[in-house]
């Protein structure tokens, strides 16, 4: 048995410990919002986190998730109440067909401060990531545009 | 077809030592880091029913330290932890350089350096690196422990010379003589992320007080079989002004050490051509 959360929430996997992330994600646990593109490691479109970084799920073998702490874009948010980031990806059109938006907004999810409104810097970080519809600047736009948490008060 | 996860048995390994064991007694087994090369082919179903073993449980190969003597990166670190961490930024800059090249920030949060050795491709971009700074490879056998210098480490392309049941451990990395004068890391690639270099170069250059060479490093990769340091360039150089001339013939040299081809990605012209022009701006300074 291999033990890990998925978006918060504990979870027991039993099936072959050689199964690929993204297929326990999607198939297991009905995780569907994590897409495949090429399965190959080269377009991002199935990058989830994994302890807060992004990698490609359809290069994970789940038997190294034991212990570990994944998510997911159903993380960001729901239908009726999307997150900041996906929210500004619905206002400034980052997403057409929207397969490679899941990867994007998980790799966005996690810009260091440093990238924050920096066109190049971003572009920088999304770099593993292919889309075949908005030629990208949308992309980043809508990641540059979207509200940041605010930094939480040193003080008291 | 698939990778078939039913038909694979995996061995995880909880130390170095019962990697070892494990690795002795299952020949043939499989070993796994962060699987960015190996689960490319296992995802086109050319590894079914092997067995794995997945060293990611073992912790003593996971570290980035100091040393007396220089830098010591257990096998398991990841480009990123190579990539991020403030010694090697200050110590060995095209290291982190090269880490930083490597796919993109998916593929450097898995990916690890012992991978990319053990993997053996003529493109892998930390070697030419590892070439200028003069690595040693450690790796372990049931048989015992040994130390393979970097430049006798590959024996062609995706051949290593590891025995059957060896695994690499750590790769170590001495201190340079001194500060170099200057260095240089370049990836030519078709674009700036995944993808595989069409030439890649590392260069480590130490100037005397007369502006003659003391010495000269410089290793390129996709330019032959295995990453190649350039002897004779390296060799000429000595005790010169770098001057234009001095840069033209040192130029003219290169192919003597390399042999680059034609291939998907390239050509064996545009390859020396452009490996030519990166070597000669960093004589030129
Ligand atoms: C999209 C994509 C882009 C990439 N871009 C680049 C790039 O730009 N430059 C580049 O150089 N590489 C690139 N790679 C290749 C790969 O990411 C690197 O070679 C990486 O360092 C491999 O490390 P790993 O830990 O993932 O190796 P794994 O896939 O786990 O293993 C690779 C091989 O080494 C063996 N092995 C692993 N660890 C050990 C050990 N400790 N002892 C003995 N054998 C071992 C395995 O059995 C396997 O044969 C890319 C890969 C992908 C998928
Ligand atoms: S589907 Fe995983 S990177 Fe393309
Ligand atoms: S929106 Fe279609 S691939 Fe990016």
């Amino acid at each position: 048995m291999i033990s890990f959360t998925v978006n918060g929430r504990k979870r027991a996997y039993k099936g072959p410990p050689f199964k690929r992330l993204i297929d326990v994600l999607r198939e297991d646990f009905g995780l569907t919002g994590t897409k495949e593109g090429c399965g190959e490691g080269e377009c991002g479109a199935c990058t989830v986190l994994v302890d807060r970084k992004p990698v490609t799920s359809c290069l994970v073998p789940v038997c190294q998730m034991e212990g570990r702490r994944i998510e997911t874009v159903e993380s960001l948010g729901r239908e009726q109440r999307l997150g900041p980031l996906q929210s500004s990806f619905l206002e400034h059109g980052g997403a057409q067909c929207g397969f490679c938006t899941p990867g994007v907004l998980m790799t966005a999810s996690v810009l260091p401060k440093s990238t924050a409104g920096d066109p190049l810097a971003i572009r920088r970080a999304l770099s593993g990531h292919l889309c075949r519809c908005t030629g990208y600047q949308t992309i980043v736009e809508s990641v540059a545009k979207a509200p940041r948490p605010k930094p939480r008060s040193r003080k008291r | 077809m698939r990778g078939s996860p039913g038909s694979m048995t995996v061995l995880r390994p909880r130390s170095a030592a019962e990697a070892v064991i494990l690795c002795a007694k299952h020949p043939g087994c499989l070993p796994l880091a962060g699987g960015t090369d190996l689960m490319v082919l296992w995802n086109m179903g050319e590894l079914n029913g092997r067995r794995i073993l997945d060293l990611s449980g073992v912790a003593e190969w996971r570290a980035v330290r100091k040393t007396a003597a220089g830098l010591r990166v257990g096998a398991l670190a990841t480009h990123a932890e190579l990539r991020d961490d403030a010694f090697v930024r200050r110590e060995f800059p095209l290291l982190v350089q090269a880490a930083a090249a490597v796919g993109a920030a998916q593929i450097q949060n898995r990916g690890t350096l012992g991978g990319n050795i053990a993997n053996a491709s003529p493109a892998g971009d930390t070697f030419p690196a590892l070439a200028v700074y003069e690595a040693q490879i450690r790796v372990v056998s049931a048989k015992g422990e040994r130390v393979i210098p970097f430049s006798e480490f590959f024996a062609g392309v995706k051949k290593t010379n590891l025995a059957p049941g060896e695994l690499v451990s750590e790769i170590e990395f001495p201190f340079p003589p001194s500060r170099p004068r200057r260095q240089l890391f370049r990836k030519v690639g078709t674009r700036a992320a995944m993808a595989i270099s069409k030439t890649v170069a590392a260069g480590l250059l130490w100037l005397g007080p007369d502006h003659r060479v003391r010495e000269l490093r410089f290793a390129l990769g996709s330019m032959a079989p295995t990453v190649r340091r350039l002897r004779a360039v390296e060799e000429f150089a000595r005790g010169k002004r770098l001057t234009t001339e001095v840069t033209a013939q040192a130029c003219n040299l290169m192919s003597q050490d390399v042999c680059p081809i034609d291939d998907v990605r390239s050509t064996a012209e545009y390859r020396l051509r452009v490996s030519q022009n990166i070597l000669a701006a960093f004589l030129l300074g």
